[in-house]
């Protein structure tokens, strides 16, 4: 595992070595995704954040709505995607990260994660809010890639 | 004229990396039929079992066709298709 594990007084980070993916991403972005994911608690959190096309530069986050507002499943509402694309379109921005919370179970993508990843250029981040739930406490936090069923975990590197 | 399909990331290895091709019909089912002929196996991964993908969002114009006749949504040279994959998961 080499994922974050948010406690009290900072972050956590274990250093792997042989790992060539990494998420770039910025401390407030992380941040912003836990405090999310605790608000949405017992009831799974999703959003993106997106950044200049190609760029694999995670830029700005735009909170999603769970349409199935649901402990065990997410899902974008379709019209709020759909305006996400026409505004990513006019702004030449793709998705460089997709996150959502497991509320009751570790921060590694469920079969219904694998099955359903549709964004092969994205970052999966998985926030598990398992132990603490909407309060202040330990949270994990870990990076995937999911492309046709596989999944490999990456380092993540917080830039302040 | 034809009609534009927007095709997503996760698609574009059936479009040669072409984010965007252009089919002929006057509904979403031949437009699809259509560039499926140039691009196989595309039209299997918006369509199963003769309706759409419950986890793939399809468009023409803006309007999203479950609720516009799905397959049947009728389509006209200078349509916009946008095929869009739910972000859903568990």
């Amino acid at each position: 595992m080499f994922g974050l594990t948010v406690r009290m007084h900072g972050v956590r980070r274990a250093i792997t070595p042989n790992v060539t993916a990494v998420l770039m991403i910025a401390r407030e972005h992380v941040d912003a995704m836990i405090g999310h994911a605790r608000e949405d608690h017992p009831d799974e959190a999703c959003g993106v954040i997106v950044g200049p096309e190609g760029s694999d530069v995670p830029t700005r986050l735009v909170r999603m709505i769970n349409a199935e507002r649901s402990p065990t499943f997410f899902r974008f509402e379709p019209r709020e995607q759909f305006a996400l694309y026409k505004e990513m379109s006019t702004t030449g921005e793709e998705i460089v990260v997709v996150y959502h919370s497991h509320t009751a179970t570790e921060a590694y993508p469920s079969r219904t994660d694998i099955s359903l990843a549709s964004e092969p250029q994205a970052h999966y981040v998985i926030v598990s809010t398992a132990e603490s739930g909407a309060s202040a406490g330990p949270v994990s936090l870990r990076s995937f890639r999911i492309v046709e069923g596989a999944v490999t975990e990456e380092e993540i590197h917080v830039t302040e | 004229m034809s009609v534009e399909v927007r095709i997503p990331t996760i698609l574009r290895t059936y479009t040669g990396g072409e984010k965007a091709v252009h089919g002929n019909g006057t509904t979403l089912q031949e437009v699809l039929d259509d560039i499926n002929a140039r691009n196989p196996g595309l039209k299997d991964r918006i369509v199963e079992a003769e309706a759409l993908r419950r986890f793939v969002n399809v468009y023409v114009n803006d309007e999203d066709v479950r609720f516009s006749g799905g397959l049947n949504a009728r389509t006209a040279d200078g349509d916009v298709v946008v095929v869009l994959p739910a972000v859903a998961g568990g």
